[in-house]
């Protein structure tokens, strides 16, 4: 018998969506509300990872032609270099700074260099999840 | 503040992040790794003169105070611990050059090295308990790749039990820390000391310090929590054992260091008596280890324990002549580890057996490497001109003064041994009738023997120039004695 598939790919393709708005929300949310990079990362990594499972690893790597590890080291990277830029301002190492600023359609807004931060987490966090998984799924 | 603290952690950091994204070139890795090592020794260097000259250098990390922050404190012992940690590092990266091969370079070798030296930098530079627990972790992660990197069977085996106990042992580590925690209040080193010394140490206090003991002493490998060293040693090549052997061991010790000088110190008719008891057996276990086998790597694994036990007895000691005596010894110990790993590396790479009785007469053809070696055993052993006599006369006369008449026993009688043990190594792997002829050497030591003539040369300058590096050697070991100076550089009040 054939297996067809058509039902949980197609509702994939529709609440693979919704998962990766959720987990932007939960990173943006986190500095004054439960959430951050690391659930952030890890609610993104469960949204592909429910594309995987409902299509196969070949049609994923077509989707996301992209090497994980890259995305992991360029997290920590980027985490690392937030703590150097307070270097150059001789303050210690990893002090943030915030800022109030007027964006176009948000208004007024508070911004912070934790936010770049957990941007470096996030990536890290997806970039590990995914490598771990496909590097799983890869081996015989 | 000062940001220069943080320089020998963050060095390593970039550097490995930056070689996860390059795995493929080899060559654009090594020239990395060469300059990341070079600028992390020239700042140990100038953080070694900087605590020198001003005393203990603190960074409040975030700029939050303690204790509500994170503070990194450069005291003279970490310093010191600090340079001779990269610079032994630097020997093995530059022996991995030549010995690792291509196949472990291109999964990502460099990159964990580089780990490995910010989570031992972390670990000797944080003033804060708990985030002395995540450097270990950082350690302990890069060491399971290192261990395993290569994929053999023995590896496989022998990193399994690595990890179960370092698992366990960080589990123990998150209680004691949640003990601790629950007493006191707070992570941050000083201000547990400062607390501890209001409350008085209650036996609740002494009991956790005992866990922390008990924990430190399995990184550290102390008697009767060295079982997992001795194969989880031999597994990996030689520039990673090299690597392990000289640092890994050492944080745990320097662990041991730091809460029983600057915490645990109320108490000392217990936990330092446990604590040189232990270290009494641990030297008489490594001794006779090392005497007993016919194999190059377990002879020297058995060595670290044996020096093991001879620094930790230092705590036992607590006087000044006793914590410079150990921290001399420790700082050699990590230089000629290094060296004699390195070198029983290169004999490996000649004769392809670490079996002393299937080698013979390799001084014959490789003479440079013979004498190195020999010279490396002398300073092991604690022959005068070399480094290991001023750590271990210094010690001697530390014990003598106070009546530690055992234990003086047992480390003369156990430098002994240890001089029998590697003398066995060079008598009859050096002399002897040639078991090999040139044509069935396995493979050459062009460039594997200089990163031990370092490393044989800075014992010689431990050893010749004492008298330059005793002082700094000597405020190290004021700053154990007495914690309030540590309490106030941190806490400034």
């Amino acid at each position: 018998m054939k297996v067809n598939d058509m039902i949980l790919q197609t509702v994939t393709t529709l609440l693979s969506f919704i998962i990766l708005i959720f987990s932007v929300y939960l990173f943006f949310a986190g500095h004054y509300t439960p959430g951050g990079g690391f659930i952030g990362g890890l609610m993104t990594s469960s949204a592909l990872v429910l594309i995987l499972l409902a299509f196969d690893l070949k049609t994923f790597k077509k989707i996301f032609p992209i090497n994980f590890l890259t995305v992991a080291a360029t997290g920590l990277l980027i985490s690392i270099l937030t703590g150097v830029a307070a270097l150059f301002f001789d303050v210690p190492y990893l002090t943030h700074t915030f800022d109030y600023v007027e964006l176009p359609i948000l208004g007024e807004t508070a911004l912070t260099s934790t936010l770049i931060f957990d941007l470096g987490v996030y990536l890290v966090v997806v970039g590990v999840a995914m490598t771990i998984i496909q590097t799983i799924g890869e081996s015989e | 503040m000062n940001n220069l603290v943080i320089m020998p952690i963050l060095i390593p950091l970039i550097t490995a992040t930056i070689l996860l994204l390059i795995p493929k070139r080899t060559k654009l890795q090594k020239v990395i790794s060469i300059i990341s090592l070079t600028l992390s020794t020239t700042a140990a260097f100038t953080l070694v003169h900087t605590v020198y000259t001003n005393g203990i250098q603190t960074l409040e990390v975030g700029g939050w105070r303690p204790p509500f922050g994170i503070v990194l404190v450069a005291d003279m012992l970490s310093s010191l611990l600090v340079l001779t940690g990269i610079i032994v590092s630097f020997a093995c990266i530059l022996f991995a050059f030549r010995s690792i091969g291509e196949a472990r370079e291109k999964y990502y070798f460099y990159a964990f090295t580089q780990f490995l030296i910010t989570g031992v930098m972390g670990a000797f530079l944080t003033g804060d308990i708990f985030n002395l627990f995540v450097f270990f972790e950082v350690m302990l992660m890069s060491s399971y790749v290192l261990i395993v990197i290569g994929g053999t069977r023995a590896q496989l085996r022998e990193s399994l039990k690595y990890v179960l106990v370092n698992v366990i042992s960080s589990g123990l580590f998150i209680v004691a820390l949640a003990y601790l925690y629950g007493l006191v209040g707070t992570l941050s080193m000083a201000d547990i000391s400062q607390k501890i010394a209001q409350a008085g140490q209650t036996e609740i206090v002494t009991v956790v310090a005992i866990l922390f003991l008990i924990v430190f002493g399995l990184k550290g490998g102390i008697f009767p929590l060295y079982f997992w060293l001795p194969g989880s040693y031999q597994a990996p090549p030689y520039a990673i054992t090299a690597l392990f052997g000289a640092l890994l061991t050492k944080v745990g010790v320097y662990a041991i260091y730091r809460t029983f000088t600057l915490i645990f110190y109320h108490e000392p008719h217990i936990t330092h008596t446990i604590i040189a008891v232990l270290a009494g057996i641990t030297i008489l276990i490594g001794a006779i280890g090392a005497i007993a086998y016919w194999d190059v790597k377990k002879i020297l694994i058995y060595n670290i324990v044996t020096a093991i036990g001879v620094i930790v007895y230092g705590i036992a000691i607590a006087t000044e002549t006793g914590y410079a005596g150990s921290i001399y010894y420790l700082i050699h110990d990590m230089v000629i580890k290094g060296a004699l790993f390195l070198l029983a590396g290169s004999m490996y790479t000649i004769t392809g057996t670490d079996n002393i009785k299937k080698m013979g007469g390799l001084i014959k053809r490789h003479p440079l490497l013979g004498w190195l070696f020999f010279t490396a055993c002398l300073a092991l052993a604690g022959i005068p001109p070399l480094s290991g006599f001023v750590g271990k006369i210094l010690l001697v006369q530390g014990g003598l003064d106070q009546g530690h008449y055992l234990f003086v026993g047992i480390m003369l009688f156990s430098s002994l041994l240890v001089l029998y043990s590697v003398m066995k190594i060079f008598m009859n792997c050096f002399f002897r009738e040639e078991a090999i002829s040139a044509k069935e050497e396995k493979g050459s030591t062009k460039g594997l023997v200089y990163p031990s003539v370092i490393l044989i040369a800075i014992s010689a300058f431990l050893g010749l120039g004492a008298e330059f590096v005793y002082p700094y050697v000597y405020e190290a070991a004021e700053t154990l004695k007495d914690p309030s100076i540590y309490i106030q550089a941190v806490l400034k009040e």
